[in-house]
Protein backbone atom coordinates (compact mmCIF):
# COMPACT_ATOMS: atom_id res chain seq x y z
CA UNK A 1 0.00 0.00 0.00
CA UNK A 2 1.97 3.13 -1.20
CA UNK A 3 0.57 6.63 -1.66
CA UNK A 4 0.90 7.72 -5.14
CA UNK A 5 2.25 11.04 -6.02
CA UNK A 6 -0.08 13.77 -7.03
CA UNK A 7 -1.35 13.35 -10.11
CA UNK A 8 -1.36 16.96 -12.28
CA UNK A 9 -4.39 15.98 -13.78
CA UNK A 10 -6.51 17.40 -9.86
CA UNK A 11 -7.01 20.55 -10.16
CA UNK A 12 -8.32 23.12 -7.29
CA UNK A 13 -11.60 24.90 -8.22
CA UNK A 14 -10.80 28.52 -8.62
CA UNK A 15 -12.63 29.56 -5.07
CA UNK A 16 -10.31 31.19 -2.23
CA UNK A 17 -9.01 28.24 -0.10
CA UNK A 18 -9.63 27.78 3.46
CA UNK A 19 -12.64 29.01 5.55
CA UNK A 20 -11.53 31.25 8.59
CA UNK A 21 -14.45 30.78 11.29
CA UNK A 22 -15.38 31.93 14.86
CA UNK A 23 -17.73 30.89 17.47
CA UNK A 24 -18.88 33.38 20.31
CA UNK A 25 -19.88 31.90 23.27
CA UNK A 26 -21.63 28.80 21.95
CA UNK A 27 -23.11 26.87 24.32
CA UNK A 28 -25.37 23.29 23.41
CA UNK A 29 -27.13 21.15 25.85
CA UNK A 30 -29.36 18.15 25.07
CA UNK A 31 -32.52 18.48 27.78
CA UNK A 32 -30.58 19.68 31.20
CA UNK A 33 -27.18 18.11 30.41
CA UNK A 34 -24.86 21.51 28.97
CA UNK A 35 -22.52 19.23 26.82
CA UNK A 36 -20.77 22.61 26.01
CA UNK A 37 -20.60 26.32 27.68
CA UNK A 38 -19.07 29.35 26.40
CA UNK A 39 -16.74 28.17 23.76
CA UNK A 40 -14.63 31.12 22.24
CA UNK A 41 -12.98 30.15 19.41
CA UNK A 42 -11.36 31.79 16.26
CA UNK A 43 -9.89 29.99 13.44
CA UNK A 44 -7.79 31.72 11.34
CA UNK A 45 -8.85 30.33 7.03
CA UNK A 46 -6.47 27.16 6.14
CA UNK A 47 -4.82 26.39 9.54
CA UNK A 48 -5.31 22.95 11.18
CA UNK A 49 -7.14 22.94 14.74
CA UNK A 50 -7.06 19.49 16.57
CA UNK A 51 -9.29 19.20 19.20
CA UNK A 52 -8.31 16.70 22.28
CA UNK A 53 -10.21 15.45 25.49
CA UNK A 54 -11.52 13.08 26.65
CA UNK A 55 -14.42 10.90 25.80
CA UNK A 56 -17.86 12.69 26.62
CA UNK A 57 -16.04 15.97 26.91
CA UNK A 58 -18.11 17.62 23.97
CA UNK A 59 -15.35 17.57 21.81
CA UNK A 60 -17.79 15.83 19.03
CA UNK A 61 -20.45 17.92 19.59
CA UNK A 62 -18.82 20.82 18.65
CA UNK A 63 -17.40 19.36 15.49
CA UNK A 64 -20.99 18.72 14.63
CA UNK A 65 -21.88 22.35 15.72
CA UNK A 66 -19.10 23.60 13.18
CA UNK A 67 -20.13 21.30 10.38
CA UNK A 68 -23.44 22.07 10.48
CA UNK A 69 -25.27 19.35 11.32
CA UNK A 70 -26.58 20.54 14.83
CA UNK A 71 -27.39 24.55 15.77
CA UNK A 72 -25.87 25.53 18.55
CA UNK A 73 -28.30 26.22 21.87
CA UNK A 74 -26.51 29.77 22.80
CA UNK A 75 -24.16 32.06 21.15
CA UNK A 76 -23.16 31.67 17.28
CA UNK A 77 -20.78 30.84 14.78
CA UNK A 78 -19.85 33.08 12.08
CA UNK A 79 -18.00 32.44 8.70
CA UNK A 80 -16.13 34.59 6.77
CA UNK A 81 -17.72 33.06 3.45
CA UNK A 82 -20.85 30.90 2.11
CA UNK A 83 -20.61 27.75 4.86
CA UNK A 84 -23.59 25.70 3.18
CA UNK A 85 -23.74 22.65 0.43
CA UNK A 86 -20.10 21.31 -1.12
CA UNK A 87 -17.82 24.30 1.42
CA UNK A 88 -18.04 21.96 4.21
CA UNK A 89 -17.22 18.55 4.01
CA UNK A 90 -17.06 15.89 7.24
CA UNK A 91 -15.46 13.01 7.23
CA UNK A 92 -16.60 10.48 9.38
CA UNK A 93 -15.16 7.55 11.95
CA UNK A 94 -17.00 5.18 10.09
CA UNK A 95 -16.66 5.29 6.35
CA UNK A 96 -19.80 5.10 5.54
CA UNK A 97 -19.82 4.02 2.53
CA UNK A 98 -22.38 3.13 0.66
CA UNK A 99 -22.57 -0.69 -0.13
CA UNK A 100 -24.35 -0.59 -3.17
CA UNK A 101 -22.46 1.55 -5.02
CA UNK A 102 -19.05 1.43 -6.32
CA UNK A 103 -16.11 3.08 -5.12
CA UNK A 104 -16.13 5.37 -8.15
CA UNK A 105 -19.57 6.41 -7.55
CA UNK A 106 -19.64 6.37 -3.73
CA UNK A 107 -16.49 9.39 -4.44
CA UNK A 108 -19.37 11.11 -6.72
CA UNK A 109 -21.82 11.37 -3.53
CA UNK A 110 -19.29 14.35 -2.43
CA UNK A 111 -19.68 16.18 -5.68
CA UNK A 112 -21.96 18.89 -5.85
CA UNK A 113 -24.67 17.82 -8.01
CA UNK A 114 -24.27 21.03 -10.56
CA UNK A 115 -21.29 18.46 -12.38
CA UNK A 116 -22.60 16.38 -14.40
CA UNK A 117 -22.40 13.52 -16.85
CA UNK A 118 -18.56 12.63 -17.80
CA UNK A 119 -17.42 15.06 -16.04
CA UNK A 120 -18.42 13.70 -12.74
CA UNK A 121 -16.39 10.48 -13.32
CA UNK A 122 -13.23 12.48 -14.15
CA UNK A 123 -13.46 14.70 -11.66
CA UNK A 124 -13.99 11.56 -8.96
CA UNK A 125 -11.08 9.22 -10.76
CA UNK A 126 -9.06 12.14 -10.61
CA UNK A 127 -9.48 12.73 -6.75
CA UNK A 128 -9.31 8.90 -6.74
CA UNK A 129 -6.11 8.39 -7.84
CA UNK A 130 -5.27 11.31 -5.32
CA UNK A 131 -5.64 9.11 -2.82
CA UNK A 132 -3.55 5.97 -4.62
CA UNK A 133 -7.21 3.96 -4.85
CA UNK A 134 -6.85 4.65 -8.88
CA UNK A 135 -7.11 1.37 -10.01
CA UNK A 136 -10.11 0.30 -6.84
CA UNK A 137 -12.46 2.80 -9.00
CA UNK A 138 -15.08 -0.52 -9.55
CA UNK A 139 -14.80 -2.33 -6.92
CA UNK A 140 -17.22 -3.24 -4.13
CA UNK A 141 -16.73 -1.33 -1.07
CA UNK A 142 -17.10 -4.72 0.56
CA UNK A 143 -13.57 -6.01 -0.49
CA UNK A 144 -11.55 -2.94 0.58
CA UNK A 145 -9.92 -3.09 3.78
CA UNK A 146 -10.43 -0.69 6.42
CA UNK A 147 -7.71 1.67 5.78
CA UNK A 148 -8.47 2.13 2.08
CA UNK A 149 -12.86 2.40 2.74
CA UNK A 150 -11.19 5.33 5.09
CA UNK A 151 -9.19 6.94 2.07
CA UNK A 152 -12.22 6.40 -0.29
CA UNK A 153 -14.27 8.55 2.22
CA UNK A 154 -11.44 11.14 2.34
CA UNK A 155 -11.69 11.35 -1.47
CA UNK A 156 -15.94 12.08 -0.96
CA UNK A 157 -14.80 14.56 1.40
CA UNK A 158 -12.35 16.11 -0.71
CA UNK A 159 -14.20 15.86 -4.16
CA UNK A 160 -16.17 19.10 -4.10
CA UNK A 161 -12.89 20.85 -2.88
CA UNK A 162 -14.46 21.93 0.59
CA UNK A 163 -13.08 25.24 2.10
CA UNK A 164 -13.70 23.54 5.73
CA UNK A 165 -12.81 19.64 6.47
CA UNK A 166 -14.10 18.22 9.61
CA UNK A 167 -12.83 15.40 10.82
CA UNK A 168 -14.26 13.26 13.81
CA UNK A 169 -11.95 10.58 15.05
CA UNK A 170 -11.31 9.28 11.17
CA UNK A 171 -8.30 7.22 11.93
CA UNK A 172 -9.65 5.94 15.63
CA UNK A 173 -10.76 2.36 13.72
CA UNK A 174 -7.49 1.96 11.78
CA UNK A 175 -4.31 -0.23 12.99
CA UNK A 176 -1.11 1.65 13.83
CA UNK A 177 0.58 1.25 10.42
CA UNK A 178 -2.47 2.13 8.25
CA UNK A 179 -3.09 5.14 10.87
CA UNK A 180 0.72 6.53 10.10
CA UNK A 181 0.03 6.23 6.44
CA UNK A 182 -3.40 7.79 6.44
CA UNK A 183 -1.96 10.77 8.48
CA UNK A 184 1.04 11.21 6.27
CA UNK A 185 -1.88 11.66 3.64
CA UNK A 186 -3.87 13.67 5.19
CA UNK A 187 -1.19 16.18 5.71
CA UNK A 188 -0.10 16.20 2.30
CA UNK A 189 -3.73 16.75 0.73
CA UNK A 190 -4.10 19.60 3.66
CA UNK A 191 -0.78 21.55 2.15
CA UNK A 192 -1.66 21.21 -1.35
CA UNK A 193 -5.48 22.19 -1.38
CA UNK A 194 -4.96 24.41 1.73
CA UNK A 195 -8.98 23.97 3.42
CA UNK A 196 -9.05 24.82 7.36
CA UNK A 197 -8.92 21.44 8.57
CA UNK A 198 -10.86 20.59 12.03
CA UNK A 199 -9.89 17.33 13.11
CA UNK A 200 -11.41 15.88 16.70
CA UNK A 201 -9.41 12.75 18.08
CA UNK A 202 -8.66 11.19 21.53
CA UNK A 203 -4.85 10.55 20.40
CA UNK A 204 -2.67 13.78 21.67
CA UNK A 205 0.24 12.20 19.35
CA UNK A 206 -1.70 12.41 15.96
CA UNK A 207 -2.97 15.92 17.29
CA UNK A 208 0.77 16.61 17.75
CA UNK A 209 1.81 15.01 14.54
CA UNK A 210 -0.75 17.44 12.28
CA UNK A 211 -2.05 20.44 13.62
CA UNK A 212 -1.10 23.81 13.65
CA UNK A 213 -2.83 24.40 17.29
CA UNK A 214 -4.51 22.26 19.65
CA UNK A 215 -7.63 22.61 21.47
CA UNK A 216 -8.15 20.71 24.55
CA UNK A 217 -11.66 20.13 25.91
CA UNK A 218 -12.58 19.46 29.21
CA UNK A 219 -15.96 18.91 30.52
CA UNK A 220 -17.67 21.32 28.23
CA UNK A 221 -14.93 24.37 28.16
CA UNK A 222 -11.88 25.11 26.22
CA UNK A 223 -9.12 24.00 29.19
CA UNK A 224 -6.05 24.37 27.04
CA UNK A 225 -5.64 26.14 23.56
CA UNK A 226 -1.97 25.94 22.21
CA UNK A 227 -0.29 27.19 19.07
CA UNK A 228 2.03 24.28 17.88
CA UNK A 229 5.03 25.68 15.71
CA UNK A 230 7.34 22.82 14.78
CA UNK A 231 8.23 22.23 11.22
CA UNK A 232 6.82 19.91 8.64
CA UNK A 233 6.93 16.81 8.05
CA UNK A 234 7.34 15.96 11.80
CA UNK A 235 9.31 13.23 13.23
CA UNK A 236 7.74 11.33 15.08
CA UNK A 237 9.09 10.47 18.64
CA UNK A 238 11.42 13.32 18.78
CA UNK A 239 12.02 14.85 22.35
CA UNK A 240 9.70 18.14 21.50
CA UNK A 241 7.03 16.24 20.36
CA UNK A 242 6.90 14.07 23.62
CA UNK A 243 7.33 16.94 25.51
CA UNK A 244 4.42 19.05 23.95
CA UNK A 245 2.62 15.50 24.84
CA UNK A 246 3.40 15.44 28.30
CA UNK A 247 2.09 18.86 28.87
CA UNK A 248 -1.19 17.86 27.34
CA UNK A 249 -1.76 14.65 28.92
CA UNK A 250 -1.03 16.36 32.53
CA UNK A 251 -3.17 19.01 32.19
CA UNK A 252 -5.85 16.63 30.74
CA UNK A 253 -5.62 14.57 33.77
CA UNK A 254 -5.03 17.23 36.08
CA UNK A 255 -8.75 18.02 36.55
CA UNK B 1 22.37 -34.21 -11.08
CA UNK B 2 21.17 -35.47 -8.10
CA UNK B 3 19.60 -32.38 -7.19
CA UNK B 4 17.61 -32.38 -10.92
CA UNK B 5 15.45 -35.24 -10.63
CA UNK B 6 13.54 -34.50 -7.83
CA UNK B 7 12.69 -31.12 -9.52
CA UNK B 8 11.78 -32.45 -12.92
CA UNK B 9 9.34 -34.52 -10.81
CA UNK B 10 8.05 -31.57 -9.17
CA UNK B 11 7.80 -29.95 -12.30
CA UNK B 12 5.40 -32.71 -13.90
CA UNK B 13 3.26 -33.18 -10.71
CA UNK B 14 2.69 -29.24 -11.37
CA UNK B 15 1.77 -29.81 -15.05
CA UNK B 16 -0.38 -32.54 -13.60
CA UNK B 17 -2.37 -30.79 -11.37
CA UNK B 18 -2.91 -27.78 -13.85
CA UNK B 19 -4.31 -30.25 -16.50
CA UNK B 20 -6.73 -31.68 -14.07
CA UNK B 21 -7.88 -28.60 -13.26
CA UNK B 22 -10.21 -27.49 -16.27
CA UNK B 23 -11.63 -31.24 -16.02
CA UNK B 24 -12.70 -31.09 -12.40
CA UNK B 25 -14.07 -27.55 -12.31
CA UNK B 26 -17.12 -28.54 -14.70
CA UNK B 27 -17.62 -31.88 -13.17
CA UNK B 28 -17.95 -29.85 -9.73
CA UNK B 29 -20.20 -27.40 -11.17
CA UNK B 30 -22.62 -29.77 -12.85
CA UNK B 31 -22.65 -31.41 -9.18
CA UNK B 32 -24.05 -28.47 -7.26
CA UNK B 33 -26.23 -27.70 -10.19
CA UNK B 34 -28.16 -31.11 -10.20
CA UNK B 35 -27.78 -32.05 -6.58
CA UNK B 36 -31.26 -30.94 -5.66
CA UNK B 37 -32.49 -32.91 -8.15
CA UNK B 38 -31.26 -36.03 -7.26
CA UNK B 39 -33.91 -36.92 -4.45
CA UNK B 40 -37.38 -35.99 -6.61
CA UNK B 41 -35.46 -38.12 -9.46
CA UNK B 42 -34.89 -41.31 -6.90
CA UNK B 43 -38.20 -40.91 -4.94
CA UNK B 44 -39.82 -41.17 -8.80
CA UNK B 45 -37.89 -44.02 -9.52
CA UNK B 46 -39.26 -45.50 -6.60
CA UNK B 47 -42.78 -44.93 -6.75
CA UNK B 48 -42.74 -46.11 -10.70
CA UNK B 49 -40.92 -49.34 -9.20
CA UNK B 50 -43.69 -49.42 -6.65
CA UNK B 51 -46.56 -48.82 -8.89
CA UNK B 52 -45.35 -51.72 -11.55
CA UNK B 53 -44.85 -54.24 -9.21
CA UNK B 54 -48.40 -53.44 -7.90
CA UNK B 55 -47.11 -52.05 -4.37
CA UNK B 56 -49.56 -48.97 -4.77
CA UNK B 57 -52.63 -49.23 -6.78
CA UNK B 58 -53.44 -47.71 -9.64
CA UNK B 59 -57.04 -46.05 -8.27
CA UNK B 60 -54.66 -44.44 -5.37
CA UNK B 61 -51.65 -43.38 -6.82
CA UNK B 62 -51.39 -44.44 -10.24
CA UNK B 63 -47.29 -44.69 -11.73
CA UNK B 64 -45.08 -41.07 -12.73
CA UNK B 65 -45.68 -43.25 -16.33
CA UNK B 66 -49.38 -43.18 -16.49
CA UNK B 67 -49.39 -39.10 -15.38
CA UNK B 68 -46.91 -38.24 -18.01
CA UNK B 69 -49.14 -39.78 -20.26
CA UNK B 70 -51.84 -37.67 -19.09
CA UNK B 71 -49.61 -34.72 -18.67
CA UNK B 72 -49.15 -35.37 -22.92
CA UNK B 73 -52.92 -36.36 -23.67
CA UNK B 74 -53.46 -32.67 -21.85
CA UNK B 75 -50.85 -30.76 -23.30
CA UNK B 76 -51.67 -32.17 -26.60
CA UNK B 77 -55.22 -30.77 -26.38
CA UNK B 78 -54.41 -27.39 -24.94
CA UNK B 79 -56.25 -28.07 -21.86
CA UNK B 80 -53.03 -27.84 -19.95
CA UNK B 81 -51.66 -24.81 -20.96
CA UNK B 82 -54.81 -23.11 -21.26
CA UNK B 83 -55.13 -23.89 -17.25
CA UNK B 84 -51.66 -23.08 -16.42
CA UNK B 85 -51.64 -19.33 -18.26
CA UNK B 86 -54.93 -18.69 -16.71
CA UNK B 87 -53.59 -19.57 -13.64
CA UNK B 88 -50.41 -18.04 -14.00
CA UNK B 89 -51.77 -14.72 -15.08
CA UNK B 90 -54.10 -14.59 -12.05
CA UNK B 91 -51.45 -15.26 -10.06
CA UNK B 92 -49.18 -12.33 -11.47
CA UNK B 93 -52.21 -9.97 -11.37
CA UNK B 94 -52.83 -10.28 -7.53
CA UNK B 95 -48.92 -9.95 -7.10
CA UNK B 96 -48.25 -7.11 -8.78
CA UNK B 97 -51.60 -5.35 -7.26
CA UNK B 98 -50.84 -6.62 -3.65
CA UNK B 99 -47.26 -6.05 -3.71
CA UNK B 100 -47.58 -2.64 -5.34
CA UNK B 101 -49.81 -1.18 -2.64
CA UNK B 102 -47.91 -3.61 0.34
CA UNK B 103 -44.67 -1.86 -1.20
CA UNK B 104 -46.33 1.85 -1.24
CA UNK B 105 -47.70 1.36 2.67
CA UNK B 106 -44.24 -0.36 3.49
CA UNK B 107 -42.54 3.09 2.07
CA UNK B 108 -44.54 5.41 3.48
CA UNK B 109 -45.21 3.85 6.80
CA UNK B 110 -41.37 3.37 6.90
CA UNK B 111 -40.58 7.23 6.28
CA UNK B 112 -43.49 9.39 8.13
CA UNK B 113 -44.19 8.46 11.53
CA UNK B 114 -47.34 9.74 11.07
CA UNK B 115 -48.71 7.77 8.45
CA UNK B 116 -47.64 4.61 10.41
CA UNK B 117 -49.50 6.02 13.49
CA UNK B 118 -52.88 6.34 11.27
CA UNK B 119 -52.26 3.36 9.46
CA UNK B 120 -50.38 0.47 10.90
CA UNK B 121 -52.49 -0.36 14.06
CA UNK B 122 -55.45 -1.23 11.01
CA UNK B 123 -53.18 -2.89 9.07
CA UNK B 124 -52.18 -5.19 12.05
CA UNK B 125 -55.38 -5.98 12.93
CA UNK B 126 -56.57 -6.91 9.01
CA UNK B 127 -53.19 -8.97 8.77
CA UNK B 128 -54.73 -11.13 12.02
CA UNK B 129 -57.48 -12.49 10.27
CA UNK B 130 -56.59 -15.20 7.70
CA UNK B 131 -57.20 -14.17 4.60
CA UNK B 132 -58.90 -17.40 3.41
CA UNK B 133 -61.46 -17.26 5.80
CA UNK B 134 -62.97 -14.46 3.94
CA UNK B 135 -63.59 -16.58 0.78
CA UNK B 136 -67.43 -17.00 1.43
CA UNK B 137 -67.78 -13.15 1.78
CA UNK B 138 -65.72 -12.94 -1.55
CA UNK B 139 -67.86 -15.58 -3.56
CA UNK B 140 -71.00 -13.67 -2.43
CA UNK B 141 -68.93 -9.95 -3.51
CA UNK B 142 -68.00 -11.15 -6.50
CA UNK B 143 -69.10 -14.21 -7.69
CA UNK B 144 -66.06 -16.81 -8.99
CA UNK B 145 -65.13 -14.29 -11.55
CA UNK B 146 -61.67 -12.86 -11.62
CA UNK B 147 -61.83 -10.34 -8.91
CA UNK B 148 -62.05 -12.72 -6.44
CA UNK B 149 -59.05 -14.20 -7.31
CA UNK B 150 -57.83 -11.25 -7.44
CA UNK B 151 -58.80 -9.94 -4.52
CA UNK B 152 -57.70 -12.88 -2.25
CA UNK B 153 -54.07 -13.49 -3.92
CA UNK B 154 -53.53 -9.62 -3.61
CA UNK B 155 -54.41 -9.32 0.11
CA UNK B 156 -52.40 -12.36 0.78
CA UNK B 157 -49.20 -11.14 -0.86
CA UNK B 158 -49.75 -7.43 0.71
CA UNK B 159 -48.88 -8.50 4.77
CA UNK B 160 -45.37 -9.73 4.08
CA UNK B 161 -44.23 -7.50 1.44
CA UNK B 162 -45.78 -4.62 3.52
CA UNK B 163 -44.26 -5.88 6.73
CA UNK B 164 -40.64 -6.60 5.06
CA UNK B 165 -40.40 -3.40 3.03
CA UNK B 166 -41.37 -1.29 6.38
CA UNK B 167 -38.76 -3.57 8.42
CA UNK B 168 -36.12 -2.67 5.65
CA UNK B 169 -37.09 0.94 5.81
CA UNK B 170 -36.95 1.51 9.53
CA UNK B 171 -33.50 -0.54 9.68
CA UNK B 172 -31.65 1.34 6.83
CA UNK B 173 -28.27 2.40 8.96
CA UNK B 174 -29.38 5.78 10.30
CA UNK B 175 -24.95 6.62 9.62
CA UNK B 176 -25.46 6.44 6.17
CA UNK B 177 -29.06 8.68 6.36
CA UNK B 178 -27.25 10.95 8.23
CA UNK B 179 -24.13 10.98 5.57
CA UNK B 180 -26.31 11.45 2.69
CA UNK B 181 -27.99 14.59 4.50
CA UNK B 182 -24.17 16.03 5.11
CA UNK B 183 -23.38 15.41 1.78
CA UNK B 184 -26.18 17.59 0.65
CA UNK B 185 -29.00 14.47 -0.82
CA UNK B 186 -32.54 16.35 -1.67
CA UNK B 187 -34.94 13.61 0.17
CA UNK B 188 -35.76 11.99 -3.46
CA UNK B 189 -31.49 11.95 -4.23
CA UNK B 190 -31.49 10.13 -0.04
CA UNK B 191 -34.85 7.61 -1.06
CA UNK B 192 -33.57 6.59 -4.40
CA UNK B 193 -29.78 6.21 -3.57
CA UNK B 194 -29.80 5.35 0.24
CA UNK B 195 -33.46 3.94 1.46
CA UNK B 196 -34.46 2.07 -1.35
CA UNK B 197 -31.18 0.25 -1.48
CA UNK B 198 -30.47 -0.67 2.17
CA UNK B 199 -34.14 -1.72 2.38
CA UNK B 200 -34.35 -3.69 -0.76
CA UNK B 201 -32.69 -6.81 0.80
CA UNK B 202 -35.53 -6.93 3.28
CA UNK B 203 -38.15 -6.62 0.34
CA UNK B 204 -36.54 -9.88 -1.56
CA UNK B 205 -37.34 -11.58 1.91
CA UNK B 206 -40.79 -9.72 2.07
CA UNK B 207 -41.38 -11.16 -2.23
CA UNK B 208 -40.32 -14.84 -1.45
CA UNK B 209 -42.53 -15.15 1.17
CA UNK B 210 -45.30 -13.27 -1.07
CA UNK B 211 -44.66 -16.21 -3.63
CA UNK B 212 -45.38 -19.09 -1.76
CA UNK B 213 -49.03 -17.62 -0.14
CA UNK B 214 -49.74 -16.55 -3.49
CA UNK B 215 -49.83 -19.89 -5.20
CA UNK B 216 -51.59 -20.95 -1.92
CA UNK B 217 -53.95 -18.66 -2.09
CA UNK B 218 -54.72 -19.03 -5.78
CA UNK B 219 -55.00 -22.54 -5.58
CA UNK B 220 -57.75 -22.72 -2.45
CA UNK B 221 -59.54 -20.07 -4.56
CA UNK B 222 -59.28 -22.16 -7.81
CA UNK B 223 -60.66 -25.41 -5.73
CA UNK B 224 -63.21 -23.87 -4.17
CA UNK B 225 -64.92 -21.45 -7.08
CA UNK B 226 -63.16 -21.52 -10.64
CA UNK B 227 -64.06 -21.97 -14.21
CA UNK B 228 -60.96 -22.50 -15.69
CA UNK B 229 -57.32 -22.27 -13.94
CA UNK B 230 -55.27 -25.29 -12.52
CA UNK B 231 -57.38 -26.00 -9.45
CA UNK B 232 -60.42 -25.96 -11.79
CA UNK B 233 -59.08 -28.78 -13.96
CA UNK B 234 -57.94 -30.52 -10.47
CA UNK B 235 -61.59 -30.65 -9.26
CA UNK B 236 -62.90 -31.63 -12.86
CA UNK B 237 -60.47 -34.83 -12.50
CA UNK B 238 -61.95 -35.70 -9.21
CA UNK B 239 -65.32 -35.51 -10.75
CA UNK B 240 -64.72 -37.86 -13.03
CA UNK B 241 -62.03 -40.11 -10.74
CA UNK B 242 -59.41 -39.21 -13.18
CA UNK B 243 -56.24 -39.63 -10.35
CA UNK B 244 -53.80 -38.97 -12.63
CA UNK B 245 -54.76 -35.23 -13.75
CA UNK B 246 -55.47 -35.01 -9.96
CA UNK B 247 -51.71 -35.63 -9.44
CA UNK B 248 -50.29 -33.92 -12.22
CA UNK B 249 -52.40 -30.94 -11.37
CA UNK B 250 -50.47 -30.72 -7.96
CA UNK B 251 -46.70 -31.86 -9.67
CA UNK B 252 -47.09 -28.83 -11.58
CA UNK B 253 -48.25 -26.87 -8.90
CA UNK B 254 -44.59 -28.04 -6.97
CA UNK B 255 -42.61 -26.82 -10.32
CA UNK B 256 -43.83 -23.67 -10.85
CA UNK B 257 -43.72 -23.22 -7.39
CA UNK B 258 -39.81 -23.72 -7.80
CA UNK B 259 -39.84 -21.95 -11.12
CA UNK B 260 -41.15 -18.72 -8.70
CA UNK B 261 -38.42 -19.44 -6.51
CA UNK B 262 -35.28 -19.41 -8.80
CA UNK B 263 -36.63 -16.10 -10.92
CA UNK B 264 -36.45 -14.27 -7.49
CA UNK B 265 -33.50 -15.91 -6.89
CA UNK B 266 -32.23 -14.61 -10.13
CA UNK B 267 -33.57 -10.90 -9.06
CA UNK B 268 -31.87 -10.91 -6.06
CA UNK B 269 -28.58 -11.85 -7.61
CA UNK B 270 -29.31 -8.67 -10.25
CA UNK B 271 -30.44 -6.40 -7.73
CA UNK B 272 -28.17 -7.29 -4.62
CA UNK B 273 -24.81 -7.64 -6.21
CA UNK B 274 -22.99 -5.35 -4.06
CA UNK B 275 -24.34 -7.38 -0.85
CA UNK B 276 -21.12 -9.98 0.02
CA UNK B 277 -23.36 -12.55 0.20
CA UNK B 278 -24.59 -13.03 -3.49
CA UNK B 279 -20.97 -12.14 -4.53
CA UNK B 280 -19.42 -14.83 -6.44
CA UNK B 281 -15.59 -15.02 -4.58
CA UNK B 282 -13.37 -13.10 -7.66
CA UNK B 283 -9.54 -15.26 -7.91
Amino acid sequence: MTIAPAPSSFKLPDTPRGLGLRLERVGRSFGTKRVLEQIDLAIPAGQFVAVVGKSGCGKSTLLRLIAGLDRPSAGRLLFDGPQEGAATRIMFQEPRLLPWERVLANVEVGLPASVKGEERHDRARAILAEVGLADRAGEWPAVLSGGQKQRVALARALASGPRLLAFDEPLGALDALTRIEMQTLLERLWREQGFTALLVTHDVAEALALADRIVLIDRGRIALDLDIDLPRPRRRGSAELAALEGRILDTLFSS
Amino acid sequence: MALAEPHAESDAGVVETRKARPLALPVAAVEARLAGWVLPVLLLALWEYLSRIGVIAPNVLPAPSAIAQAGWVALKSGELLRNMGVSTLRALAGLVVGGVIGLAFGIANGLSGLSRRYTDTTLQMIRNVPHLALIPLVILWFGIDEEAKLFLVALGVFFPIYINTLHGVLTVDPQLVEMGRAYGMSPLTLFRRVILPGALPSIFVGLRFALGIMWLTLIVAETIAADAGLGYMAMQAREFLLVDVVVLAILIYALLGKLADVLTRWLERLCLQWHPAFQTPRE
